[in-house]
């Protein structure tokens, strides 16, 4: 069974009947994810895309059995959204929204610990494409069709880089597994490490390309994680040799502001951790192979 | 954002950090008349730009008298300052800030950040005050100090009384350096700050405990529920093209290369940017126009990059993904109708429908260069700049 989310999946979509929700919900249903319903408070009860949709998650949830939920709804309203989830019982949230408050996303986590670890919810994003398992489900924005079926393992925090690689890897023939956005911002729900580690137990992945970028420790983290605890491979490749100390590029996470988080210095602890590391953007998927090759 | 020195110890002081009397002038005029009114006999003329490190760049002068308050106004006003975080081109002065000089006694550092690693708010301090925080880590790091602030319930009293005694600070002042650590910690927290910086924090020989320098940054994406800190932005601490750039919702950092580059999403616009400068060439700048790439970002990322004269050669990479290359295509044609471009223009397009979107490119009037890849792209525009 692939990771996070699988072809029976049930997903609602917060923020249903906006017109971002309605786009991609509708991209999703021609994907062949299992879109059971959405939520838009105060349209309860209408019917949006053949679709009930309901007032609050506890009402969808009750009503469709829903365990996924991806957000379309505004950066100033995503803190509450996303909290509503964890606490009707959903158990994997997609935050797409990229604009978040850092100290809403400091609440989110800290309120999150109220629920045992096998309640928790697992929060992807925000600021990201979202999760897809080729062929089974995508729970995301991202393009279904550029992704081949396969054994890879795909986490990056970047949406199009993380496309750039899915359709080199489909060029050589390599499919995907599962691919993770994590997204860009500083403080996310889900870090490299807690993806990484639910593909070392997936029997579906061999291996895991992992595509970060400069600012934050969580490369670092994860790269020690897989040395201490992994067996499959991992490939890596750090976006931004080129940017300057303290500027933001982008993405609010990716700013170097301490040792150990530019470019070049996580290249150099992820080899030390063993990790293959893509000398460049152009050959993750060439990377990919040759590790592939040695298995 | 930042803000200037000024505001952020009017901040800090409004949440009960003590602060030495002063005030803002804008003119030498004024400045004269300002020093009487703060009174004493000795005041620190202070440039306010968005950098530290003002001092060593003679942006700090210290006056025995109004006359001379007024000339250091005079002097420092207008003049581009650089420091050794504004880059060359330095960044200009406007407005001036005029204190009582202070009787230091003893000089100590606190900040506050955001910890990624603990996903929280981290209080730092050190007894080695007026370095750099970097400075401290590396030459004194034994001397640093931290407490994690519990963002439920905030920083608590032990917290605060915790860093104030081992900062070595006595016992009778104890309680207001604990509320001045308070106060900087509710203002990070209320205001949705990302930095809060007192450097140096000073016990003056009168047994004050007073923010000598003060920095504030905020989270740009909290400014929508943060009326009057958005309001302390100051555009002319900014670059130019960033300010037209964010103006438009677009995301962009000016950097010294050559090649100017326009790209869908962050991670791959840093990713294009690394193959750039692998193929010896160096990018003039940042450019994300989003994921989505739609015409009118695409139009005004154009009009954007023809603004910097530095610019040789523009490399377009575009991953269309729902958006479709075909698309992204006609916008890129349709934004070239509008804007004349004068130098070599390199085309990347990927994803969905390529071969339709190149075949619109060809067709076009549009003179370019095809890439296929991400390396492909970067050789052809390092090339045609020769």
């Amino acid at each position: 069974m692939s990771v996070i989310i699988h072809k029976d999946t049930k997903i609602i979509i917060q923020g249903f009947t906006g017109k971002m929700g309605t786009f991609h919900a509708e991209e999703m249903i021609k994907y062949g994810s299992n879109i059971v319903g959405g939520v838009t408070p105060g349209k309860g009860g209408q019917k949006h895309l053949d679709r009930p949709v309901f007032n609050t998650v506890k009402d969808a949830v009750k009503n469709t059995g829903a365990t996924a939920s991806i957000l379309f709804v505004p950066p100033a309203f995503a803190a509450d959204s996303a909290m509503e989830a964890a606490d009707a019982g959903i158990k994997t949230c997609v935050a797409i929204v990229d604009g978040i408050p850092s100290h809403d996303m400091i609440r989110i986590k800290r309120y999150m610990r109220r629920y045992s670890k096998t309640d928790k919810m697992t929060l992807v994003g925000p600021n990201c494409a979202g999760i897809i398992s080729p062929g089974k489900s995508m729970l995301g924005i991202m393009p279904g069709h550029i992704y081949k079926e396969g054994r890879v393992g795909i986490i990056s925090r970047s949406g199009t880089l993380g496309y750039e690689a899915a359709q080199q890897m489909k060029n050589l023939n390599i499919g995907v597994s599962t691919s993770v956005g994590i997204g860009g911002d500083p403080i996310n729900g889900s870090s490299f490490r807690d993806i990484i580690e639910k593909f070392e137990t997936d029997d579906e992945t061999d291996a895991i390309l992992m595509i970060g970028e400069i600012g934050g420790p969580q490369e670092v983290a994860a790269g020690e994680f897989a040395k201490e605890n992994m067996k499959k491979p991992v490939i890596g490749y750090i976006a931004g040799l080129t940017a300057p100390k303290g500027r933001v590029m982008g993405h609010a996470g990716a700013i170097v502001s301490a040792y150990g988080e530019s470019a070049i210095e996580k290249v150099e602890i992820l080899k030390d951790c063993g990790v293959t590391i893509s000398k460049n953007p152009s050959v993750m998927g060439d990377t990919v192979k040759s590790v592939l090759e040695k298995i | 954002m930042d803000i200037h020195e000024y505001q952020a110890k009017e901040i800090l002081a409004s949440f009960g950090v003590t602060i030495p009397r002063g005030g803002i002038v804008y003119s030498p005029e004024t400045a004269e008349n300002k020093a009487r009114e703060i009174g004493g006999s000795k005041w620190v003329v202070k440039a306010q730009i968005h950098s530290g490190a003002r001092g060593k760049a003679g942006g700090v002068i210290v006056c025995n008298s109004p006359l001379e308050v007024a000339q250091a106004t005079d002097k420092l006003l207008g003049k581009k300052l650089v420091t050794n975080q504004t880059g060359p081109e330095g960044k200009i002065v406007n407005r001036i800030y005029i204190e009582e000089a202070t009787d230091i006694e003893k000089e100590l550092y606190l900040g506050l950040v955001f910890d990624r690693s603990s996903e929280s708010i981290m209080v730092v301090a050190s007894t080695e005050g007026g370095m750099s925080v970097e400075e401290i880590a590396k030459e004194k790091p034994d001397t640093i100090i931290r407490s994690k602030i519990e963002v439920a319930v905030g920083i608590q009293s032990f917290q605060a009384r915790e860093l104030a005694f081992g900062l070595g600070i006595e016992p009778a002042l104890i309680r207001r350096a604990s509320e001045t650590i308070i106060g900087c910690a509710k203002a990070f927290s209320e205001l949705d700050a990302t930095m809060v910086e007192v450097n140096p924090l000073v016990i003056s020989k009168q047994k004050q405990i007073l923010a000598l320098d003060c920095k504030m940054s905020f989270d740009n994406n909290a400014m929508f529920r943060r009326d009057k800190v958005s309001e302390l932005r100051d555009k002319t601490q900014e670059d130019e093209k960033e300010v037209y750039a964010s103006d438009r919702g677009l995301n962009y950092v000016s950097l010294d290369g050559n090649i100017g580059n326009i790209i869908n999403g962050a991670g791959l616009a840093m990713a294009s940017m690394d193959m750039i400068k692998l193929a010896g060439g160096e990018p003039a700048n940042f450019l994300d126009v989003g994921g989505g790439a739609t015409p009118e970002k695409i139009v005004k990322a154009f009009r954007l990059i023809t603004m910097d004269k530095k610019v040789k050669v523009i490399l377009v990479n575009i991953f269309a993904g729902i958006n479709r290359c075909d698309w992204v295509a006609e916008g890129i044609v349709q934004a070239l109708e509008k804007i004349e471009i004068k130098v070599p223009l390199v085309i990347r397009l990927a994803g969905t429908n390529v071969e339709k979107g190149n075949k619109i490119l060809q067709e076009s009037k549009l003179n370019y260069i095809q890439a296929s890849t991400l390396e492909e792209a970067a050789n052809k525009a390092v090339a045609a700049l020769k």
